[in-house]
């Protein structure tokens, strides 16, 4: 898998939010086999200097970092966030938010388009979290996006994959464009029913971290992406209405009166 | 002189962002700066001046989903 010339070997992106401690963080890291991390940037204040130990603590668990626009409203909030962010991690990464209804983090995919081609055109490389909206995926390719992340359903709300028509044609519209479903997974079954589908990988926050166990959920989670890539390349079959009998009807003793 | 940093109140004397971040105890610490909502590279903060009732944004890294 490859995003913008980075080869990754791992299809499971995983935020670092939400955690008990950091200890069940860098655990569950290990767990799941994320080579990617994503990550924000906030206010610093305070004697404690929380940010400090973080960046430390981040940079000693040896894996790339894609941080993020989240809580951005506007396009100049993600621009000049974005800058902020490429200066502190030292990436031209950054997992593009511009969120316009706070009830369900709904994107504001107008204001996403143009922050995605602003952008683009100041090297930054742009995963956008998008929705399945085909339209709005083409206009992220025309700004310059080589990744999209569509959501699965919204943010931290555990439903799965809510519209797979809209995930599967976006999958068929842009066979070449890598596509990780971000946002709204709760169980390793979505992750997987997501990499039946073709996506590439999967990004994960809220699921692992809230779960009772974090450090099991991670591992549950990356055995399932891993079997759903299996599948999907594997040539699954297609649902069929009736039945197909698997043992073959040749050859049936005659038992009947 | 009187800015605001990260919505607080401050009398800062200097008047680059880059001393008055060192007055503030931001000095050698991984952060990133905004001055009215606009991005201040690390390189630019010395020859950055500052006028009564800025707005200065600092930043560092954080737990993100």
């Amino acid at each position: 898998m490859d995003f913008y010339g980075i080869d990754l070997s791992s299809r499971l992106l995983l935020g670092t939010a939400r955690y008990p401690s950091p200890k069940i963080l860098a655990e569950a890291i290990k767990a799941s086999a994320a080579e990617v991390v994503t990550v924000s940037l906030r206010r610093e204040a305070g004697a404690e200097r929380g940010g400090q130990s973080f960046w430390s603590f981040i940079r000693g668990l040896g894996v790339r970092v894609l941080p993020n626009t989240a809580g951005c409203h506007t396009v100049t909030e993600a621009v000049t966030t974005a800058h902020m962010a490429r200066e502190l991690f030292d990436t031209p990464w950054i997992k593009l938010e511009v969120i316009r209804d706070d009830e369900t983090l709904q994107p504001d995919v107008f204001g996403l388009v143009e922050a995605a081609r602003v952008l683009s055109e100041d090297g930054f490389e742009v995963f956008p979290y998008t929705t399945e909206d085909l339209g709005v995926a083409d206009r992220l390719v025309e700004a310059g996006c080589r990744v999209l992340m569509p959501w699965g359903a919204p943010i931290g709300s555990a439903r799965g994959l809510n519209n797979l028509y809209g995930l599967r044609a976006l999958r068929a519209h842009f066979p070449e464009v890598p596509l990780v479903v971000d946002a709204g997974l709760g169980v390793p079954s979505h992750a997987s029913a997501a990499m039946e589908l073709g996506y590439d990988a999967v990004l994960l926050n809220t699921a692992v971290a809230e779960a009772g166990d974090p450090v099991a959920m991670a591992r549950a989670f990356a055995l399932a992406i891993e079997a759903g890539r299996l599948a999907f390349a594997a040539k699954p079959l297609e649902p069929r209405d009736m039945a197909a009998p698997s043992t073959p009807v040749l050859g049936r003793a005659a038992l009947g009166d | 002189m009187r800015v605001f940093v990260n919505g607080d109140q401050h009398d800062v004397e200097p008047r680059t962002l880059a001393l008055a971040l060192e007055e503030l105890g931001y000095g050698g610490k991984k952060i990133a700066t905004a001055v009215n909502g606009r991005f201040v590279a690390a390189a630019r903060r010395p020859d950055t001046n500052l006028a009564d009732g800025d707005r200065i944004e600092v930043v560092a890294p954080m737990q993100g989903g």
